[in-house]
């Protein structure tokens, strides 16, 4: 059985599943229900200035039938008294000693800081985690993102808490930046012992067409909230992936962003992170959700020979790297499997729109369309639409034996630089004559 | 073993009848529309007699536009409701799905179009304005599926439709012959009155037109003349016991209990004689109305009955037994059915053969006898021109829908020998569009 407890600069906890600063960790009832569920820390809803909250808060984007595949918020930071948050912290550490209890926190003034790390020192927090990522009314009042988007202010409050910080020091980064990197770099200048990432990004989910407001609606008003959930999985792998790669970041990262199952814990593991934090899968499922990734995991790490999440962590970085340095002599094209083709032809629409009309259909009575191989770039476009499991599958057909990439060019001088370069890389691609292939009259328009 | 009991009252006619495939909600809608691939060339939409844009109107009432939808739906297939209810979707446009081919169950096509022609239905949405009145007027024989869907589509084009029918209801078939299980009265009703609403076209009830003067009436006042008279009475058998108390042809017995319901006596024990999709309805019904035996008993063999499989299952499920290979010799009985008696058959080379001396007697109190309807070569014999193939089928031209007399146009069943509701509100369309054609060249 793989080892999957993980030790977070400092914070120990005996799985890598936390919950993320949120409504699910409004409250020590939450968090020890999430911990007897098997969740491996949480990380309490943010701390500071107890706020007043509107209603409605969330807004969905659902696709299709599938429910929350994006989700927003313009919820803020706790509105419970401090004293409460910090009672019922000591009660949770009390039950589960051996689990992550990190503080988040987010106020304004160096004194405030101070006070607000030592009371949940105080209180048995493990660690802290400074909320600079909020992108929706707290950062109107000069908090939350507003601090995050500039690297000087982060490293400066980042320092402050340092200054009286004896746990490790997290720093939630927030996604509404130019370059994410930028900022995780002021958090390691500022003293920060790790950082989180991502936070929500600003967003409208949507727009309510009859009465012309967006969503969520408070009393026919509405207002940008942070989105977060499945859809920004992607957007937050890449900023992980940017955090870890970076040589002046070095420091321990938890994910956040999307993540609903072990699969998706794994992607960001092996992109870098060594914890990962949820909150959209539990606000739709719950926690029992843990069920699901714990084994998975385990399973995963088993079946790849990974004894611990070291061992695993950041393995797909060394795979990642700027466009510059892809073989260009790599050439694959389309294959169709005729065998367990179901005759859509979405493959055949998507190319001829979509792409480069590679894709002919058969004119002997079957369904089944067939690649021309010329003009296939193999950008594997009709694969992606493709309902049918491996029924379209891409082909190598270099000998493997070139690598030239567009740098090596580039230093050979063998790259096109004019407008009509003879050395364009579609100069003798297939492209239909439009008037000849749409059978229109060449007289042009009146 | 029938499951049934005999219904006595409204609610559990209604509930023996159950509809196999009810209308949906707006989640079911919505889940199920959610899974349509939208196809290039979707195979579906070949399969539709009407060509309705399948993949279109499912996309419709995923994003949330059904009055769209069911504009797609219409503006194909004037019975859009009662198709999605009725239709044999297993081998129409569900049966070419592609799921079929990943072992996926299809889309359920048909009652996506119920579901998001109901609303309209409901709501009388205004989907479609009659043209601008041409000044010519056409008279169509009979409110049937062929005679509705063609005076929707002149009333489109600017003519004045007047339809004669000699019942008391529109829709021909729909109401009076297919299986409660499938559509109710009030459902197919309720989408005459819609598209009366929509089209304005002109209806006179009881009014069946049997007489040569009534054609000659009707070849003077109108431009032209669309027969949608569907096919006739059931073909009697040439046996002996016909004519006994309690035998009943299927499409009489049928429009029976279409009309009469619960109010309808089923024999204990009932035979149906026949292999087609009539003669399944038929023997489904009985059961369904609490006859404790029902036995469809077919001359040739099972593999070549012309029913459609699921038809059979579906009877079969009601409790029918069939019986193959056994062809009627004589219904026995004093005044009333007392038994049939059959000879035992084989087939060679696509003959029915009786084998001598296996004659046996299955005794019931019912009998139905399923052996296709009569054609209508007797009724237009008062029409100048017209001509019937071998089989019985009123020729027309392929494309234009016209007879032999240039006057006269049809479609549905009278020209088909009887297929589906699809197939004649295709086909009137095209016909109207003939007598378009025809007039126009004309004037
Ligand atoms: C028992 C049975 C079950 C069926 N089940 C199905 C099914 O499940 N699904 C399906 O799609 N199809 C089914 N069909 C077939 C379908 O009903 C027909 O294909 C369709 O109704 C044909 O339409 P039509 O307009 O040609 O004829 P009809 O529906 O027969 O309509 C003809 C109309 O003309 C009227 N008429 C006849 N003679 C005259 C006259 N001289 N003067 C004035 N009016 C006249 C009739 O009263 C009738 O209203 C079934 C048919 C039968 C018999
Ligand atoms: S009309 Fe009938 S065959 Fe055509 S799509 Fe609708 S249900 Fe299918």
């Amino acid at each position: 059985m793989p080892d999957i407890s993980v030790n977070f600069a400092g914070i120990r906890s005996p799985n890598p599943f936390w919950l993320a600063s949120a409504p699910p960790t409004n409250s020590g009832y939450q968090i020890m229900k999430a911990f007897d569920a098997g969740w491996g820390g949480a990380v309490w809803k943010t701390l500071g200035v107890p706020i007043v909250n509107v209603s409605s808060r969330y807004g969905s984007v659902n696709y299709r039938n599938t429910r929350m595949m994006g989700f927003n918020n313009i919820e803020l930071i706790t509105d419970r008294p401090l004293k409460d948050n910090l009672r019922e912290i000591e009660e949770v550490k009390k039950y589960f000693p051996d689990h992550a209890v990190i503080a988040s926190l987010m106020v304004e003034t160096r004194e405030q800081w101070h006070q607000i790390v030592k009371d949940a020192e105080n209180a048995g927090a493990d660690g802290l985690e400074l909320n600079f990522g909020c992108p929706h009314g707290m950062c109107e009042r000069g908090m939350g993102s507003a601090v995050g988007q500039e690297p000087e202010v982060l490293k400066l409050i980042v320092s402050w808490v340092k200054e009286v910080a004896t746990k490790p020091v997290i720093v939630k980064l927030t996604p509404n930046i130019s370059d994410i990197t930028d900022a995780a770099i002021a958090a390691r200048q500022g003293g920060g012992d790790a950082i989180s990432l991502i936070n929500t990004i600003q967003s409208i989910v949507g727009v309510d067409i009859d009465n012309f407001v967006a969503y969520p609606v408070v009393d026919g008003k509405s207002t940008n909230g942070g989105y977060c959930g499945p859809a920004v999985k992607p957007i937050a792998l890449n900023m992980l992936k940017n955090c870890a790669q970076h040589p002046d970041v070095n420091l321990p990262i938890s994910g956040i962003g999307g993540i609903e199952n072990w699969k998706d814990a794994v992607e960001f593991i092996l992109l870098g992170a060594s914890t990962v934090q949820v909150c959209t899968a539990v606000m739709h499922y719950g926690f029992g959700i843990i069920r699901e990734m714990i084994p998975g995991l385990e399973n995963y790490m088993t079946e790849k020979g990974f004894n611990t999440i070291d061992e695993m962590k950041g393995k797909a970085l060394r795979n990642i790297t700027n466009w510059e340095n892809l073989n260009l002599d790599y050439k694959i094209i389309a294959e169709i499997n005729k065998d367990k083709c179901i005759g859509c032809e979405l493959c055949y629409i998507a190319c001829e729109d979509g792409a480069h009309q590679a894709i002919g259909l058969s004119d002997n009575g079957t369904r089944v369309p067939y690649i021309i191989e010329e003009n296939c770039v193999g950008c594997n476009l009709c694969s992606l639409v493709c309902p049918v499991e491996s029924c379209i599958t891409m082909i190598r057909k270099d000998d493997g034996k070139k690598y030239e990439t567009w740098k090596d060019r580039t230093e050979a001088g063998n790259i096109p630089v004019t407008f009509n370069d003879e050395l364009a890389g579609g100069l003798h691609h297939f492209v239909p004559d439009p008037l000849t292939a749409l059978k229109k009259n060449n007289h042009g328009y009146k | 073993m029938s499951d049934y009991t005999k219904p006595t009252n409204e609610s559990e006619f209604e509930k023996n009848f159950e509809q196999i495939k009810p209308l949906m909600n707006s989640t079911q809608a919505y889940y199920e529309s959610s899974r349509c691939l939208f196809c290039y060339d979707a195979p579906c939409v070949n399969a539709c007699p009407t060509r309705i844009d399948i993949p279109l109107f499912i996309r419709q009432i995923n994003s949330g536009n059904l009055t769209g939808s069911a504009k797609t739906i219409y503006e194909s297939n004037y019975f859009g409701y009662a198709c999605g209810k009725v239709c044999p979707t297993d081998v129409l446009c569900e049966g070419a799905c592609v799921y079929n081919l990943q072992e996926v169950k299809p889309i359920e096509i048909g009652r996506l179009q119920s579901f998001a022609t109901s609303t309209a239905i409901s709501e009388s949405k205004k989907l479609f304005i009659p043209g601008k009145s041409n000044g010519k007027k056409v008279a169509i024989i009979g409110a049937g599926p062929a005679g509705i869907s063609c005076a929707c589509e002149l009333r489109m084009m600017g003519y004045d439709a007047v339809i004669f029918e000699a019942r008391e209801k529109p829709s021909g078939l729909t109401v009076y012959g297919v299986a409660p299980y499938k559509i109710t009265n009030k459902e197919a009703l309720d989408e005459m009155d819609y598209l009366q609403g929509q089209f304005g076209f002109e209806i006179h009830f009881e009014s069946g037109i049997y007489k040569k003067e009534d054609f000659i009436r009707l070849e003077k006042e109108f431009d032209a003349v669309f027969i949608g008279t569907g096919l006739g009475k059931t073909n009697s058998l040439n046996i002996s016991g016909m004519n006994l108390e309690n035998c009943f042809g299927a499409v009489e017995f049928i429009a029976e209990l279409k009309i009469h319901q619960h109010n309808v006596k089923v024999g204990n024990k009932v035979i149906v004689l026949g292999g087609g999709n009539t003669a399944m309805d038929a023997a489904s019904e009985s059961a369904r109305m609490g006859a404790e035996k029902v036995i469809l008993a077919y001359r040739r063999s099972n593999e070549e009955k012309g029913a459609y499989e699921f038809e059979y299952d579906l009877a079969k499920s009601a409790g029918v037994k069939g019986m193959f290979n056994v062809s009627p010799v004589e219904i026995t009985g004093k005044d009333k059915v007392e038994g049939v008696k059959f000879i035992r058959t084989r087939t060679e080379n696509g003959k029915v053969i009786n084998i001598i001396g296996t004659e046996f007697t299955e005794p019931c109190d019912m009998v139905i006898v399923a052996t296709g309807q009569s054609k209508q070569e007797e009724l237009l014999s008062n029409v100048s021109g017209i001509k019937f193939d071998l089989k019985g089928r009123l020729v027309v031209d392929p494309e234009n829908y016209q007879t032999p007399n240039p006057k006269y146009f049809s479609a549905g069943d009278i020209i088909s020998g009887g297929q589906e509701v699809v197939n004649a509100a295709a086909d009137a369309k095209k016909a109207a569009r003939g007598i378009d054609r025809y007039l126009k060249n004309k004037s």
